[in-house]
């Protein structure tokens, strides 16, 4: 018994080898990960969206007297846009299923310049305003509000391009291993989602 | 080998690594194993406890006497904010969130947090928003408070105000990654053989911790980014005069930190239920009460917030629902308080320093909770608004169960954490000093209060002075109960005796493998063979398997 010092450490040390040389199959968590994080990242936007009701709701007068009116058409085509994008890049999903690369650069590529369009449109909106963001509560909640959703979608844009980077080496996605191409077309409807909402409350309501 | 012979300690010179001692450089280092994260969490939080308690011992010696003059009223209002601030959001989240990833892939027999790389990132996003807070203090502190309500924290200075943002956006970011990672790690990855109703009690609480943290700790984040706004960009989101609504923050504000009261106690809410049925070595009472009473807690955290604000102008139906929502919190709390009592009867119970940490924490706890009920009632809190009342109330809620619970934790995981038995002792006379000094701090403010004095303000009439001088002894008292603490920690850590694997004879799983546990937790992946709290339900742990046992060399007194 008193030589049990050497036998526990030896049996540790087994113990940490066997412990690092596991090669266990490990569930994939991700996906679901990105599922609650996504839910977190809404509630950013919920805040934000019940501040601008509140505004609303409160102000006596709304928008504040002297705001010029919005210009629809441009925004409610960049909206189509961006709302059919969502559809575009479900297609690369279907075909990173059926294992081809090809078609995932194709409709990624086509996404993210669907993406990049409604970006141009955004700027272009924000160029040929006729108010400033200090000009009044409801000039400040309307650059907020598209500007946080703009940077989502930039962020959006940054991913499609790692995407379609990683994606030179087609042995890279799989139709078994595809985290990337999903999690990125997840976070894209999240984006879209957003910008219905946003659309109706700013420019619909 | 019998258990008998592997209790003793066998003769020798050379100091023998336990398990996966690490060394200590380890813990400086982007580490992704998740004990080195807790206890770089644990560890960063204390720092951060001692610097908001060096705040507070600072502040009390200001209010000794009525009239300012240890610090100039404008050095106070910078330590009033950063003592909120230290507090709240890197002392009590931290450490919870430093259990959470200790306890958490121990207690479900899982080798790692589900995102190991996330959650080192959310570790190492701690230090520097306590850095840049702290570092604020010595050129312009922020000093609106800890709740920043507009227009006072618009017009308290900009640079200040601007860092007290971008430390809580820092640790605010930390906490959300930290609960996304908790919540999957127990949702997705139990051993096969646990259910949901076989987790310990402390997975219930970080459950619902975590769900809080999703759900509210965005939307402070957004009232932030639009405060930061209104500070650098000129806009008036909350600024009345230039059309602005500074209601809107308030309420953006207390929707997460209310819900954060309950993200800062719920952790410990779950370590009590471990620690009060293994000391008192009976099934805890009420498994699935106490279980889906943290879910509830949750839930109704989420509408109670308005409570904060019934001076705020808030209409008289909104004050209705929301006393109403905020009294029937007590009952799920209640419940849990009645589960924890009911575990200690006729218990045979340990006084060991996590016990009487324990029973300390429930004794406050329900001191705190009562106060809060009656805060709830409109009339009086109306009364009692913006007063000591308030100040007493949520120590008795954030010391005593929240600072209690995170001493009996590391009282109670010592062993598993360190390998080492701490001294009970030294834990003893620490649990005393904290008792005695906490009670002699907060209980005079509930008299000051409803006196009417004033909560955030360096002088005050001096017909209060008794009772201020009495609070301020006992603030001293807490401050040097701080020390003992500290050196035995530190020396227990380095020459305590050895840890077995499972000094309490508990039966949850993190006590089924080494103190402290290897690189990827267990082995072999345990089985479930009993529940997490059948004391004296014919499992004894003592017929376990020898080999569970005989890595560790057994402590002499736990023989």
């Amino acid at each position: 018994m008193q030589g049990s010092i050497d036998t526990a450490q030896s049996t540790i040390n087994i113990a940490q080898e066997g412990a690092a040389s596991h090669h266990e199959e490990h569930p994939d968590h991700r996906m679901f990960g990105i599922l609650v994080f996504l839910c977190a990242e809404s509630m950013l936007f919920m805040g934000l969206f019940i501040a601008y009701i509140t505004f609303r709701l409160v102000a006596v007068e709304w928008p504040p007297a002297g705001t010029p009116e919005l210009e629809i058409l441009l925004p409610g085509i960049n909206s189509l846009i961006l709302i059919s994008s969502s559809f575009v890049i479900h297609k690369a999903d279907t075909a990173v299923k059926k294992n081809d690369i090809a078609g995932v650069r194709t409709w990624f590529g086509v996404t993210a310049l669907m993406g990049a369009i409604f970006l141009l449109g955004q700027g272009y909106e924000y160029a040929n305003l006729e108010f400033g963001l200090r000009d009044n509560l409801f000039a400040s909640t309307f650059y907020v509000l598209t500007g946080f959703h703009g940077m989502h979608v930039f962020v959006g844009l940054l991913l499609m391009v790692a995407v379609l980077w990683r994606a030179r080496n087609p042995e890279h996605y799989s139709s078994e291993s595809h985290f990337g191409i999903e999690a990125v077309e997840l976070y894209w409807h999240f984006v879209d989602v957003i910008w219905i909402i946003l659309f109706i409350l700013l420019y619909l309501w | 080998m019998t258990v008998t012979t592997a209790a003793k300690t066998p003769a020798s010179d050379v100091p023998m690594l336990l398990g996966n001692e690490r060394k200590w450089t380890d813990y400086f280092t982007f580490c992704t194993d998740h004990k080195v994260i807790g206890i770089q969490y644990l560890v960063t939080a204390f720092f951060f406890y001692l610097v908001g308690g060096s705040l507070a011992t600072v502040m009390r010696t200001e209010l000794a006497t009525p009239a300012p003059d240890i610090v100039t009223p404008d050095v106070y209002n910078g330590l009033l904010t950063l003592h909120g601030t230290v507090m709240l959001f890197l002392w009590i989240v931290p450490a919870g969130a430093g259990l959470a990833n200790y306890l958490i892939p121990l207690m479900i027999g899982a080798r790692d947090m589900a995102f190991p790389r996330l959650n080192a990132i959310a570790f190492w996003m701690i230090p520097p928003s306590g850095l840049l807070l702290i570092g604020s203090f010595f050129f312009e502190p922020p000093t609106a408070g800890w709740t920043s309500y507009p227009p006072l924290s618009l017009t308290t200075g900009m640079l200040g105000e601007g860092i007290w943002i971008m430390s809580i956006l820092i640790g605010g970011t930390a906490s959300i990654l930290g609960g996304l990672n908790f919540l999957v790690t127990i949702l997705k990855m139990r051993v096969p053989s646990m259910s949901l109703t076989d987790m310990p009690l402390f997975c219930w609480a970080m459950i619902a911790t975590s769900l809080l943290i999703l759900i509210s700790t965005p939307v402070l984040a957004g009232a932030l980014i639009l405060l930061a706004f209104d500070l650098f960009a000129g806009t008036a989101f909350f600024n009345p005069t230039g059309g602005g609504n500074p209601v809107v923050y308030q309420h953006m504000f207390w929707f997460y930190s209310h819900p954060a009261v309950y993200i800062f106690v719920l952790p410990l809410f779950g370590a009590i239920s471990e620690v009060v049925s293994v000391h008192a070595r009976k099934p805890i009472f009420g498994y699935r009460a106490i279980a889906y009473s943290s879910i509830v807690i949750s839930f109704l955290g989420l509408i109670v917030w308005a409570h904060h604000m019934f001076t705020s102008g808030t209409p008289p139906w909104l004050r209705m629902f929301f006393m109403i929502t905020t009294m029937v919190i007590a009952v799920p709390t209640g419940i849990k308080v009645f589960g924890w009592v009911a575990t200690l009867w006729r218990g045979k119970i340990a006084f060991t320093s996590a016990m009487l940490f324990a029973m300390g924490f429930i004794a406050l706890f329900l001191i705190g909770g009562i106060s809060g009920v009656m805060l709830a009632a409109v009339p009086f809190d109306i009364h009692v608004h913006d007063t000591y009342f308030v100040v007493a109330h949520f120590h008795y809620v954030l010391f005593g169960a929240s600072v209690f619970g995170v001493f009996m934790a590391v009282y109670h995981w010592f062993p598993k954490m360190t390998g080492h038995m701490i001294n009970e002792f030294w834990g003893r006379v620490h649990f005393a000093l904290t008792f005695v000094g906490m009670n002699l701090t907060f209980m005079p403010m509930h008299e000051l209060g409803l006196m009417g004095m004033n909560r955030r303000i360096a002088l005050y009439d001096p017909q209060f002075t008794d009772l201020n001088v009495l609070a301020t002894i006992g603030s001293y008292i807490m401050a040097v109960s701080t020390i003992p603490f500290l050196i035995n920690a530190a020396w227990s850590w380095r020459y305590g005796p050895k840890a077995p694997a499972n000094p309490w004879r508990a039966l949850t799983m993190e006590w089924r493998t080494l103190s402290p546990p290897h690189i990827e937790n267990f082995e072999e992946l345990p089985v479930l063979t009993t529940g997490p709290y059948d004391y004296g339900l014919g499992y004894i742990a003592e017929e376990d398997p020898a080999e569970l046992y005989e890595h560790a060399v057994p402590a002499p007194v736990a023989g």
